[in-house]
């Protein structure tokens, strides 16, 4: 008996015509035409610290090269602890070295994490409010190998644990600028990770910006449309209000990068300034994300403008080629212009 | 370091076997203050627990958080009702607090949790965890250098955690020989004996396949008890320690021990002051 749910894998198919579109690699180089990149900022960014601070220890489940931890173990071996294909270890070692006096980065892939290791980083780790931080890469939709490398819930996974303070990143700045303010925060911090190659966007369109843990900031200013957004759908937002600004449709984009404590008071003030559409967008479903928690700011302070949401359905997604899926799912560029001219 | 670690801080003329009545009484005790609790647990890890703080662990009941010394981990957060009876009997906990177990806002919840209780380490109640933290902080004190250990106590219902087995392997891998992993072995978990679930292999040579050190005695013959935990601790080489305790439930109340043994032992309103009386009867001279 053929279930209804797997009986499209018995309609054959035909080889593509013209221009092929390969699968990208596991580790996706995210499409971000245009912008300068960095190299590892987060392996970059920790070893700078541990050397100023010897609590910094890192920790992997096998994925170092993946998470760009690699760059600590080849640079300070004595840090770096490989703990094997054994996330639940990871978290629970993690809360072992931050009890003795360690301040931990522990790195895995976001489905892991948030996945398999969940109870481990919410009984070791949260309820003990202990200082782990926990990085993870290929958040949200980061590649085409489908579900089981799509974590496109973790940020509703880890928003329901109490003390957990969670973090999406934008690029290359704000990771760096991350790194040390995470290791002084007192408790737990999830945050996503883009690793390898990564584009610097949030400087090149704002040259003084500077992340901020906890604080949402206005990236570009805009008379008709404000975008709430985090993580890399603040490049897509930006990408997209210049090609809308040739619409004569001029976007703003406020960048949330910290999920967990939301920067409420900027959200409330940008989008209670009125007259303009609020859109929220993530690389994230849009259930539990930055979507909801905005919408849930918003009523419950009586601020209620026109308000959509850009995000993943609540579906697992198809495997294939990385911009042929944000192109299906609306993450494109030019899908979040086409969403919001829909909008207006 | 050493200066760390007085080796006669508890010097006493109370025997073990003394300990371990005191702390199968206060554990009585208050069940009887709840009306419930899982004395079953409590009375057949009572010698394991005498022999812990009363002859292999070194603390300073003063300053339960002092660096130097050795880590208790209770994984097993439901055992916290023997937990605060050694606890009390060590000084750590003040006894005049019996009286508020399991009540709103005292310091001893039915499960244990590390924010509640000085000298609770972790927060236990979800299996499988306690191994693995141990892990990280015997991998800590190596960084730090220091002698103190890493106790790990755990039930055979832990040893179907998947985790647990990650932490096996884990502390071989690290030669954590800072590390003393404790397995009460009473053969009953929530739906019926050990043996029945996921444990049909004899545990022993799991561990010692592993990589471990591994010890299996009665868990209620206290010399059989110090003699492993010494065994343990002075063993040479890079390796983790792995007691595997057989222990009779509810050991020392004769007529609960007779009693159907199931993971939660029901006790009547008024059978608490029965199971006090047969205990004194057996009170060591």
């Amino acid at each position: 008996m053929t279930l209804a749910s797997m009986a499209r894998k018995y309609e054959p198919r035909k080889p593509v015509q013209g221009d092929k579109v390969a699968t990208s690699a596991m580790i996706a180089s995210l499409a971000a035409e245009g912008y300068d990149t960095v190299s590892a900022p987060f392996g970059h960014a920790l070893v700078d610290l541990a050397r100023k601070d010897e609590r910094i220890v890192g920790l992997t489940a096998d994925l170092g090269r993946y998470t760009d931890l690699h760059i600590l173990a080849e640079a300070m071996p004595d840090r770096f602890y490989q703990m094997g294909m054994a996330e639940q270890l990871l978290m629970s070692a993690a809360a072992g070295l931050a009890r003795e006096g360690f301040l931990p980065f522990a790195t895995t892939y976001a489905v892991f994490a948030s996945r398999r290791a969940y109870d481990f980083i919410a009984m070791a780790i949260a309820e003990e409010n202990l200082p782990v931080r926990i990085a993870c890469a290929l958040p949200g939709l980061t590649t085409g190998y489908g579900p089981s490398h799509q974590a496109t819930e973790d940020l509703a996974i880890f928003r329901g644990l109490p003390n957990m303070t969670i973090i999406d990143p934008c690029d290359a700045d704000d990771i760096r600028g991350m790194v040390p303010q995470i290791a002084a925060h007192d408790g737990p911090v999830y945050t996503r990770l883009l690793r390898g190659k990564v584009p610097t966007v949030l400087t090149r369109h704002k040259p003084d910006y500077r992340f901020r843990l906890g604080k949402a900031q206005m990236i570009r200013e805009g008379r008709d449309v404000l975008v709430v957004a985090s993580g890399i759908m603040t490049m897509r937002a930006l990408d997209a209000a210049a090609v809308l600004a040739a619409d004569n449709i001029d976007v703003a984009v406020l960048h949330v990068p910290t999920i967990k404590p939301l920067d409420t008071a900027t959200i409330l003030e940008e989008a209670g300034r009125g007259g303009r559409l609020v859109v929220t967008a993530e690389n994230h479903s849009v259930n539990g994300g930055l979507g909801e928690a905005v919408a849930r700011v918003l009523l419950t302070n009586a601020v209620t403008p026109a308000f959509r949401m850009i995000g993943l359905p609540d579906e697992f997604l198809e495997a294939g080629a990385l911009p042929t899926l944000h192109d299906m799912y609306g993450l494109s560029v030019a899908k979040v212009a086409e969403q919001i001219r829909g909008w207006l | 370091m050493e200066n760390l670690r007085p080796r006669n801080l508890r010097a006493s003329n109370v025997s073990l076997a003394m300990r371990a009545w005191n702390i199968r009484r206060k554990a009585l005790l208050m069940g009887e203050v709840q009306g419930q609790g899982y004395i079953g647990q409590a009375l057949g890890i009572a010698d394991v627990l005498a022999a812990s703080y009363f002859h292999a662990l070194e603390y300073r009941p003063e300053d339960p958080e002092w660096e130097g010394r050795d880590r208790f981990y209770l994984s097993i957060g439901h055992y916290a009702i023997a937990l605060y009876a050694v606890l009390m009997e060590a000084g750590i906990l003040p006894e005049d607090e019996l009286q508020t177990y399991g009540m709103d806002d005292s310091r001893m919840p039915m499960s244990g949790m590390a924010s509640y209780t000085p000298g609770m380490e972790i927060t236990g109640g979800s299996l499988g965890h306690g191994l693995g933290i141990a892990v990280g902080a015997a991998m800590g004190l190596k960084r730090k250098k220091s002698p103190a250990l890493v106790y790990n106590l755990m039930s055979d219902g832990e040893l179907g955690e998947g985790s647990t087995w990650e932490a096996a392997m884990s502390a071989v891998q690290h030669g954590l020989d800072n590390l003393v992993c404790l397995v009460d072995f009473n053969d009953q978990q929530a739906d019926g004996r050990t043996t029945d679930a996921l444990a049909r292999v004899p545990e022993e040579a799991k561990w010692a396949a592993f990589g471990w050190h591994a010890q299996r005695v009665d868990g209620n013959d206290l010399e059989a008890v110090v003699a492993a935990l010494d065994a343990a601790r002075n063993l040479a080489g890079a390796r983790p320690r792995v007691i595997i305790f057989d222990t009779t439930m509810c050991k020392g109340v004769d007529f609960l021990e007779k009693r159907e043994i199931t993971h939660f032992v029901r006790v009547e309103a008024d059978e608490w002051a029965k199971a006090l009386a047969v205990l004194e009867k057996g009170k060591p001279s």
